[in-house]
This record gives structure tokens, sequence and C-alpha cells, in this order.
């Protein structure tokens, strides 16, 4: 892990630090997506590199949440071309089972199993998936139950954690499969205030390890600090995107200082 | 606002007992039964009719009722003649099996009974070998066991067997296949992108659904001969057995498609992001919790099932319910159908019962404490 360099000073010292990388991990070109009649994505054209670390927001229903489901195929696009680690999604089960084990999602709503402990939540997919022997599956889970600060809770069922403990055992079990990007779909919206602290430590500490992160979240803090790019979506369409001081200060389209009047006015 | 009794410092105020009507047996009582003039009415009414019906019942069945003796000469006719229940015991349970084979019967109950109990008791180990052996080895053994005509055994036609025997067989039978059958059904159903095999399940669902079940069995022994070749010709009872079994899994695969219904869609989608295929996050995410929350249908599905077997005597089948009524016309023993239907309810009501209290342990076992 050679450009990788993580600061160990502190969760202050964000973007600088890190070194994006030139290879491209997605490659999205003219997307367009519709959900019947309804034009939810249109051309949408989106490069990430290795180790970008981009935070997406927009209002609500702008299709943000959806574009970040196509990368790994929870919603089918209809036309365009979206290339994962090298790999283009299409119909193909191959295709999608590949991208799948490369890319981890977090989702609003934790979706963890809930008849399942903590600990065979996040040994399930390596065992079943990658073939793992169920021992080693459980030292990865228990690796990655510490960097999310929650060992001692490995035995017991999501049902019996607070929201912000199941989003990081969430994040824990997406982590286990090792995955070269991490899709965020709001994870701190189903949050209480008091928890979502906790959640986003644990996102920052995991973007120093350099890891490649796309966040749909309205945490503008969190983009403030962390995002190495900021894309503003609005009816469907990527209306502007740049790094996060212009585009808090220096936005250059009239809906994009629209929303941000609007979520940062109090 | 401070109220006398409550001089507490703020932020020291200290946990009180509830009040005396909240809390124990008087408490109960008062909520429960005295809480209203209508309530403390329907109470000393539900006590009355409790008096009026409960000790003449125990009076028949117990008190008056005659235990020992050979004929039924020995009954007084003030209670219930238990004896006409032992001189006929062995019709009951078996049927016309014949007395000295009884053994090969009575040897699998207790191998069938040990296994059981095994996988039913917390905390045993070897239970995934018992399962396997229960489900594969054991019906296998059964089938040559009860049927003979192999390893030195005496053949024994189906039309023999009987009695509490013959519904154990056919209700165990419908019970173990109709859950794989529905299953599977259901998730037919479900397959969104799969049209074909979508329609053949509903097709199937539809039309098992659609006829009662005396007609399946009747269609089972008297039609389906005729579409079969010449000489060519199945064992009433397997062929009533296999109408139970596809009856029973179109019920069951209607209610294991309302678990699926239930199970929220972001379980599929975690599944499907940890890259989980189809049957993995099926076998080991969607179906535990969806068949969890359908237990009570299951097992509703299993105790319809199990009394429907009784409609087996349609088709000239002599099971626990049949004897009890071929019995009661003995010309030595008329007049005393009413024990017989007693001890057959009974008998019944303990295998359902038994089934009810299972399910009910198994939900308290399986809950994790999460509503989503």
């Amino acid at each position: 892990m050679a450009e990788q360099s993580i600061e160990s000073s502190g969760q202050d010292l964000p973007a600088e630090g890190l070194v994006i990388g030139e290879e491209e991990v997605i490659k999205i070109v003219d997307m367009h997506k519709w959900y019947g009649q309804f034009h939810v994505l249109k051309n949408i054209n989106l490069t990430v590199h290795k180790g970008e670390r981009i935070v997406i927001c927009g209002p609500s229903g702008s299709g943000k949440s959806t574009l970040i489901r196509c990368i790994n195929r929870l919603e089918e696009h209809q036309r365009g071309q979206i290339m994962v680690e090298g790999t283009e999604l299409t119909g193909d089960l191959k295709h999608i089972e590949l991208i799948r084990r490369e890319v981890g999602m977090v989702f609003q709503h934790f979706n963890l199993f809930p008849h399942l402990t903590v600990m065979e939540n996040l040994a399930l997919a390596p065992i079943w998936v990658k073939k793992m022997p169920r021992r080693d599956a459980e030292e990865v889970a228990m690796t990655y139950l510490k960097r999310v600060k929650i060992p001692e809770q490995a035995k017991k069922f999501p049902g019996q954690l607070s929201g912000g403990q199941q989003q990081r055992v969430a994040i824990a079990r997406s982590l286990c499969m090792n995955p070269k990007i991490m899709l965020f779909d709001e994870p701190t919206s189903a949050l209480d205030p008091e928890m979502i602290k906790e959640v986003l430590d644990v996102m920052i500490e995991l973007a120093k390890t350099g890891m490649t992160m796309l966040v749909v979240t309205h945490e503008m803090g969190f983009a403030k600090t962390v995002a190495n790019r900021v894309i503003f979506m609005d009816e469907g369409e990527i209306i502007e995107e740049n790094e996060p001081e212009e585009f808090f200060n220096n936005a250059q389209h009239d809906r994009t200082k629209l929303f941000l009047s609007q979520i940062l006015a109090h | 606002m401070a109220d006398a009794a409550q001089n507490h410092i703020v932020g020291e105020h200290p946990d009180l007992l509830p009040p005396k009507t909240e809390v124990g047996v008087w408490g109960w009582m008062y909520h429960n039964l005295f809480s209203s003039p209508l309530n403390n009415f329907l109470t000393f009414f539900g006590l009355f009719l409790i008096w009026v019906t409960i000790p003449p019942m125990i009076d028949w069945l117990f008190i008056d009722a005659d235990w020992v003796g050979e004929t039924r000469d020995d009954c007084g006719r003030e209670g219930a003649c238990w004896i006409y229940i032992g001189v006929w015991f062995k019709q009951l349970m078996y049927g016309r099996y014949p007395d000295e084979d009884l053994w090969r019967i009575n040897s699998m109950y207790i191998i069938g009974a040990i296994g059981l109990i095994w996988l039913v008791w917390p905390n045993l180990k070897y239970k995934g070998w018992i399962g396997v052996f229960m489900l594969f080895l054991f019906p296998v053994a059964c089938y040559f066991m009860f049927s003979g005509g192999s390893f030195g055994l005496e053949r024994i036609e189906t039309p023999l067997w009987g009695g509490l025997f013959l519904t154990l067989v056919i209700a165990v039978v419908g019970i173990v296949a109709s859950l794989p059958i529905g299953i599977v059904l259901a998730l037919g159903r479900q397959s969104k992108n799969m049209p074909v095999i979508r329609a053949i399940c509903v097709g199937f669902i539809e039309l098992w659904r659609g006829v009662p079940l005396i007609t399946v069995l009747f269609m089972a022994s008297v039609m389906f001969p005729l579409f079969l070749p010449e000489g060519m010709n199945f064992d009433k009872l397997i062929r009533a057995l296999v109408g139970v079994m596809l009856f029973s899994a179109a019920y069951m695969a209607e209610v294991v498609r309302g678990g699926l219904q239930a199970i929220p869609k972001g379980q599929y989608e975690a599944a499907d992001s940890l890259g989980l295929s189809y049957w993995k996050s099926m076998a080991l995410i969607v179906l535990p919790q969806a068949l969890k929350i359908v237990i009570p249908g299951i097992v509703n599905t299993f105790i319809g099932l199990f009394k429907d077997t009784t409609l087996v005597l349609i088709i000239g089948l002599f099971d626990f319910l049949g004897m009890a009524q071929a019995v009661a016309t003995n010309p030595d023993w008329l007049g005393f159908a009413v024990e017989g239907y007693v001890f057959v309810a009974f008998g019944f009501w303990v295998f359902c019962f038994g089934m009810s209290r299972y399910s009910q342990y198994l939900e308290e076992k399986l809950h994790t404490g999460h509503k989503r």
C-alpha cells in the first residue's frame, strides 16, 4: 500500500495528506436511467480515481442515491456505460458478481441481518462468497470490529445495538469483503443527532486509509473536511462539481447557490 | 408547585413503588376481573357457567366411568365406558395390521420418537446428523419396515394399515414434504424475471388451492387409475399421499409467500451488495427470517393437514377417526360411539396441541429483539 500516506495527527487533517492515484476505478459515460416514463438520471458522466473521496449532494429526488446504486447494480441503467475496476456493468451476472465483490455499500437504514449476531453478520460474506474458512473469516471480522471500535458487541444481535453502533457494524461488514470502493447512501440520515459523530469518525478514519469513497450525504461538514470533490445533483443531472473549497465559497450555478443557502442557512 | 409528599431535591428523585392497584394478584384481579360493573357481572356469569358444565363432565369422564372389565356388561350406564376403548385399542391404533408384526411399527415409533426429541431438545450435539437421518434414512427404513416384502419381512398390504398409525403416516409425509415443495413454489411465484416459472407456480398453487381436498382424494383414487395404461397401478395409499402432499404444498406456498413479502427490500439489497448469489441470499438471509415470521401460519397449516387426514375415509382408508366409526358399528358394542369420538378427539388434540406449543417455544427462541 505504497500510495497511502496515513496521517496520524487527528481527524482535522483531511484531504491534503491523501494521495490520489492516476488509476480510474469508476468511469461512467453518458449514463441514463428511467423508472417507467420518469427520466431519473440524465447524461451522467463521472470518473473516479483511486483514493478519491467524493461527496454527492442535492435536494431529495435529485437521483443521487439512484446514481450510486447503479454502480453496484442495485439499479439497472438503460443507456450509456458504467465501468468499475475495468469491468463493464451489463446484465451479465458474472460481471455483476465480480463488481459487487469489489464494491462495498452502506445503507441509510443499516440493513443488518437481524437474525444473525454481529459476528455472523460480518463473517457471512467472507465465508459464503470468498469461501474463507470460518476461523479466518471471524478473525478478519474481529479486526474490523476493532477498527470501528465495538469489538465487545460481537456476540450481540443487531436489535440490541444503538443506531450508531449498527451503522458502524454495517461499515465493518462491508469492509470484511476487502472492497476497493465504498459507497455510502446517506449513512447518517437515520441516526439520532448524538450518534452521527461516531459514524462520521469511522468514515474519516476509513478515508485516511486511502479508500475510494462515494458518499451521498447532507453532512456538509464532512464534505468540507474529507471530500476532495463535491458533486451537486438536481433533477437527475450533475449540475456542478468542484473541490470543496470552491464549491462552498464560490458556487457557479444558481441552483447550487440556492441549495447551499437552504442547507447552510442555520 | 411541589406537592407535600414530593419534597425531593430536583435531580435526585428516587424511584418509587407503583400503586397497589397496578401490581400483584390484587392488581391483576382488579384490572382483569372487576374493573367495571359489566366486568363484575361477566366474571360471575363465567364462574356460573364453569360450575354448571365442568363438574358433570368430570363425573362422566372420570368419576362415574368404568375402567375395568372385558365386556359391555361391565359398563354401568352413568359414566363413560373406557372398557370399550380398551377392547378396541389395537384396532384404533393400528387398524388391521397383523398382531405378530406390530413390533415393526412400534420399533419405528420408538426410533422416531427418540430422533424427534433429540432434534427438539435444546443444546444437544449432532443435531445435523440426526436431522439428516430423520429426513432421509428414517422414511426409507419406515417404508421397508411397514410394508415389508424384503429383508425377510412378510409383505403387509396397505389396506391392512389403519387407525392412528395410518393417520400418522399420512400426516407426517404430508407435513415433511409440503414445506420444501411449498418454499420452492413460493420462491417461484416471487421470481419476477422468470415469467414461465412464475406462471407455472401460480397455476399450480391456484389449481390445488381452488379444489376441496375431498375432490383431490376422490380423483386420486377413482379417476387417476383410468388415465393409467393397462396393467399399471399405484397403491391407493400412495395416490392419497401424493394428493395430500401437493394439496398442502399449495397452501404452504402461500403462507411462505406471506413471509417473503414481509422481509424489507433492504435485506435483499444488503445481501446483493455483499455479492451473495440468489440461492445463497435466499437460504442464508431471506428464508430464515421469512420462515420465522410465518411459524404460526406454517404450524396452522400443519395442524389443518393433520386433521384433514380424516378425509381419507372417503376413499376407503380407515384412519384413526375412520376406525373409531367402524368399531362403533360392531353389533356387540353398539351404543358406545361417544366414547370412541371422545377418545379420538383427545388423540388429535394431544398431537395438535403439541405442535402448537412447540411453535410457540420456537418463536420465543428465535426472537432476537429486532423488529426490522
